[in-house]
């Protein structure tokens, strides 16, 4: 076994840990571990099982093989990165409503103790 | 149906604006018998009390979000409080006020659902740097080859909408740079537009916010999202 496979099956087995105690006490939603989890135990598995990396890497033809592993890596990490911009753009929205909803009740709170009556309703 | 008369309301978005906006929303007042409007964009000056006291109605948002977000909580506003027409103008005084008439007519008279007030029709004394003159090119030639409209100013602020837009803009309104997006919301409803003749100063209060790097993303963000707008689900 050289190092950088062993670096790997320890890299993602405390990477893998970590992200599942952050779960288990509630500072990661199940939502946003999936991929974190997935990716971590794909390459724990590929480091496990040397033969499986090795002939996955030669079939997409990689010659050495750890560097499948970067890639799959990358590719994780990039999904991840895309999912937090989605999460991202979905908050942006929710916090524009609510701010608009509160300027609103506000208003409506606030309604005859200044100004003119608004029309209407 | 038909004959009902049009309630108007004047939409002022506004921030940092409190020197410009007391003046603005009186003289709205003395001159119009509409109600005004201002949506406070989480100023953290006097905006809010100065309209306030000027005897517009005030939304404040509890944060910054961007001139779209301001708009389209006037049109949440109107739509809730039954108003059949939205005249928006800046509140800095870069418009008009005068000229919110000629903004309205063609949608009063039934012949419009957008009206925008465009500063380069008629005779104009508007002055802008190179780059902004450069910017309108583009965005012109833009909305002109994608949706057929006949553009002049489409970066106008000005304009006035009735009931229809009003509903869908308080569900779909861009968030940033909303008014060249506008016409591509516009274009998928089939809306009649009309351009009319206003006149637009320098801003008295303020800076204006486009810097060089912004106006970069401004042209890149607007193209984009207009080009998205084509081929998005409005659902």
């Amino acid at each position: 076994m050289n190092r950088v496979t062993l670096f790997s099956i320890c890299a993602s087995a405390g990477f893998l840990l970590y992200i599942l105690e952050m779960v288990r006490r509630r500072k990661l939603r199940e939502e946003y571990s999936i991929l974190w989890l997935f990716g971590s135990a794909l390459i724990l598995v590929l480091s496990l099982k040397q033969d499986w990396l090795v002939g996955i890497a030669h079939a997409v033809g990689i010659v050495y093989p750890p560097s499948f592993l970067f890639l799959v890596g990358i590719l994780f990490i990039l999904l991840i990165l895309i999912h937090f911009s989605i999460a991202i753009s979905k908050l942006h929205q929710m916090n524009k409503k609510m701010a608009q909803e509160i300027a609103l009740m506000k208003e409506k709170a606030m309604d005859g103790t200044s100004g003119d009556p608004p029309i209407g309703s | 149906m038909g004959f009902q008369p049009d309630t108007p309301i004047v939409l002022l978005p506004a921030y940092q604006e409190e020197r410009s906006i007391g003046g603005l929303v009186r003289s709205l007042r003395e001159r119009y018998p509409y109600d005004v409007l201002v949506v406070n964009d989480g100023s953290t000056d006097r905006t809010s009390e100065a309209a306030r006291e000027a005897g517009a109605t005030v939304l404040d948002l509890p944060c910054n979000l961007g001139i779209g977000g301001a708009v389209q909580t006037g049109f949440l506003y109107a739509r809730d409080r039954g108003y059949d027409v939205v005249v928006r103008i800046d509140g800095d005084g870069q418009h008009e006020v005068e000229d919110i008439p000629k903004v309205l007519e063609p949608i009063l008279a039934g012949r419009a659902d957008a009206v925008i007030g465009s500063r380069f029709l008629g005779e104009t004394e508007y002055r802008g740097s190179i780059p902004r003159i450069f910017g309108i090119r583009f965005f012109r030639l833009l909305v002109n080859v994608t949706t057929g409209y006949r553009v002049t100013d489409p970066t106008s602020g000005f304009f006035a909408i009735n009931r229809r837009l009003v509903e869908f803009y308080s569900d779909h309104y861009p968030s940033d740079y909303p008014e060249v997006d506008a016409y591509i919301l516009m274009h998928r409803l089939k809306a009649r537009t009309v351009e009319v003749p206003v006149r637009m100063y320098d801003r008295e209060e303020g800076k204006s916010s486009i810097t060089p790097f912004r106006a970069v993303y401004y042209m890149v963000k607007v193209t984009l999202s207009f080009l998205i707008n084509r081929i998005r689900r409005f659902g």
